[in-house]
């Protein structure tokens, strides 16, 4: 993500759509957005769904995007039958299904193979936290497809706000929005306002900072990952509850 | 960036406790996706319940007022552009200047901490148009319409256009009375007149919109055919030429009220086997009455 979340892209990039591109260099670069928005959502679905090892998941995880990329699964996408993201799942369950039945499964291709992405943290985490109970794998891909994107989005708006000399402004995001459990009360403005020392109203206009951005962050992402205009406001309608603008 | 409120720095401000780049709880995660839905009524006194509807430039939330115990409706800016606020505020103004029975009263306007803006109205208590009219014949669906229009001509007569007519904008309270919702809409495809598209809406535009209304309540509920006289009466109110369509809803209800009392409407020129069958069946009770009394008198000719 190399552009700034601020004001919405007035050319509306879709990397989806540059999965067919025939310069390879677009094409690559392609591939390399959606595996960074997907990479969780499929190792997980690999781990829990599949039942498989933490390194077998790492490998088909690799593989999985690594043989979209050669065979052009992805580039047969067709915006009026489904959502992308159903698309990927579906091409990821018949890939799955086909290494499950290969005796030994294929030397991985040298196309394209995903990298800084933290395989062994994010097993950690799914050690402690990942439930697999849901018994519709279209609703539970969707729902770790939704926390990959908003904890992609929750580390840009902290280098953004780092950078925009609005650290206070994650600080207070994170306490209000991202920390409260179930059990634990929410803290309020007044509460924020008396333990980082500011004035409320110096909190909400942090707090209205940190979520715009954090609003706008994934919406750019979103955009960038779905094919077509009335898909990406689909998905953010079921995303967030409106309209995009 | 983003332009943002004045940068407030604080050299010893706690970093995040737990959680940092980690993993989301599933709680984090609905917070998150429905972030600017909850606006923090902190300090105000009103609280906020669930959402209940999302309108052309909001989301309408069920509420409390807390200082007169009472429920509201409070509507809040998706977001917090200066345009946002200054239309709601603009809205809630020509709202509150509106008194009728079909319009609902807006009791207050504020703007949150986070700029957003906000307005309270009197909570409706009742269904959307399409969802009372599935269970309604149609002569009771078009007396609903004929109070639409009435409402609508109101706040004409006082120089405020809608904008944003369509069933889900018009709810049917539990006594049957009609209340026309989110004024000062954009338009919503399939209810929107061609020239609002292009920014040049005008009066005649809502008589577009209330036209597409009558389109969907005339619809019988067996998949036929609406009467005729009504399809020219949606027609008229519907035609891309604004001048062409009926010149206020006044005039397009009144079509709607003759086509209810069995008489011509304006719409439509009807040829002489119409005109014989709309009579026979505008005055069946005393054509009934008549054969009748010729029946019987037959019967005693042929009886002597």
């Amino acid at each position: 993500m190399g552009q700034p979340p601020g004001a919405f892209p007035a050319t509306r990039h879709s990397v989806v759509r540059d999965l067919g591109s025939a310069d390879p260099e677009t094409r690559a670069a392609a591939y390399e957005a959606l595996a960074r928005s997907y990479w969780r959502p499929v190792y997980m679905y690999v781990r829990l769904r599949w039942r498989r090892t933490p390194e077998d998941a790492q490998d088909l995880t690799q593989e999985f995007f690594a043989r979209a990329f050669e065979r052009e699964y992805l580039e047969r996408y067709d915006p009026a039958k489904a959502r992308f993201r159903t698309f990927v799942r579906t091409c990821l369950d018949g890939f799955l299904a086909n290494e499950e039945k290969a005796a030994a499964r294929l030397k991985r291709g040298g196309g394209y193979t995903i990298t800084a992405v933290d395989f062994a943290r994010f097993d950690a985490d799914l050690a402690v936290h990942a439930r697999s109970d849901d018994p519709d794998p279209e609703r539970w891909f969707h729902r770790e497809w939704i926390r990959g994107l908003f904890t992609d989005a929750l580390e840009r708006l902290r280098a953004d706000a780092d950078a925009a000399g609005h650290d206070v402004a994650f600080t207070l995001f994170h306490r209000y929005d991202i920390e409260p459990d179930g059990a634990a009360p929410r803290p309020t403005y007044a509460s924020l306002a008396r333990e980082t020392g500011l004035a409320v109203t110096d909190v909400t206009n942090e707090l209205a900072w940190a979520r715009r951005t954090f609003r706008e962050i994934v919406l750019h992402t979103l955009r960038s990952i779905c094919a077509t205009d009335e898909e990406f406001r689909a998905e953010a309608r079921d995303l967030l509850g409106s309209d995009p603008r | 960036m983003t332009p943002g409120p004045e940068q407030t720095r604080r050299p010893d401000a706690p970093k995040p406790r737990s959680g940092e780049g980690g993993w989301l709880s599933d709680a984090a995660v609905d917070r998150l996706r429905r972030l600017d839905d909850r606006p923090d009524f902190d300090g105000t006194r009103y609280e906020i319940g669930d959402a209940i509807g999302h309108g052309g430039m909001g989301v309408v939330f069920r509420g409390r007022d807390r200082e007169l115990d009472r429920d509201v409706a409070v509507k809040v800016t998706t977001w917090s552009t200066p345009a946002d606020a200054d239309r709601l505020r603009r809205e809630a103004r020509t709202l509150a200047a509106l008194e009728h029975p079909g319009i609902v009263p807006v009791h207050d306007v504020g703007r949150l901490a986070d700029g957003r803006v906000y307005s309270v109205m009197m909570l409706v208590r009742g269904e959307r148009l399409d969802v009372v009219a599935s269970r309604l014949a149609l002569p009771d669906r078009l007396r609903l319409f004929d109070r639409i229009c009435d409402t609508v001509s109101f706040a004409h007569a006082r120089g405020v256009i809608h904008g944003d007519l369509k069933p889900a904008n018009v709810m049917v309270g539990e006594f049957g009375q009609v209340l026309v919702l989110d004024w000062g809409g954009g338009g919503t495809e399939g209810y929107m007149a061609p020239e609002q598209a292009i920014g040049a809406a005008d009066a005649r535009s809502d008589v577009y919109a209330l036209g597409a209304i009558l389109r969907d309540l005339a619809r019988p509920a067996d998949g036929d055919l609406p009467a005729k006289p009504l399809t020219s009466i949606v027609s008229r109110a519907m035609g891309p030429d604004p001048a062409a369509r009926y010149a206020d809803p006044g005039e397009l209800a009144a079509d709607v009220r003759r086509f209810l009392d069995g008489a011509a409407v304006a719409a439509h020129r009807e040829g002489p086997l119409e005109r014989v069958g709309r009579l026979a069946r505008a005055y069946r009770t005393p054509l009934a009455l008549i054969g009748a009394y010729l029946v019987m008198r037959i019967l005693l000719l042929f009886w002597r």
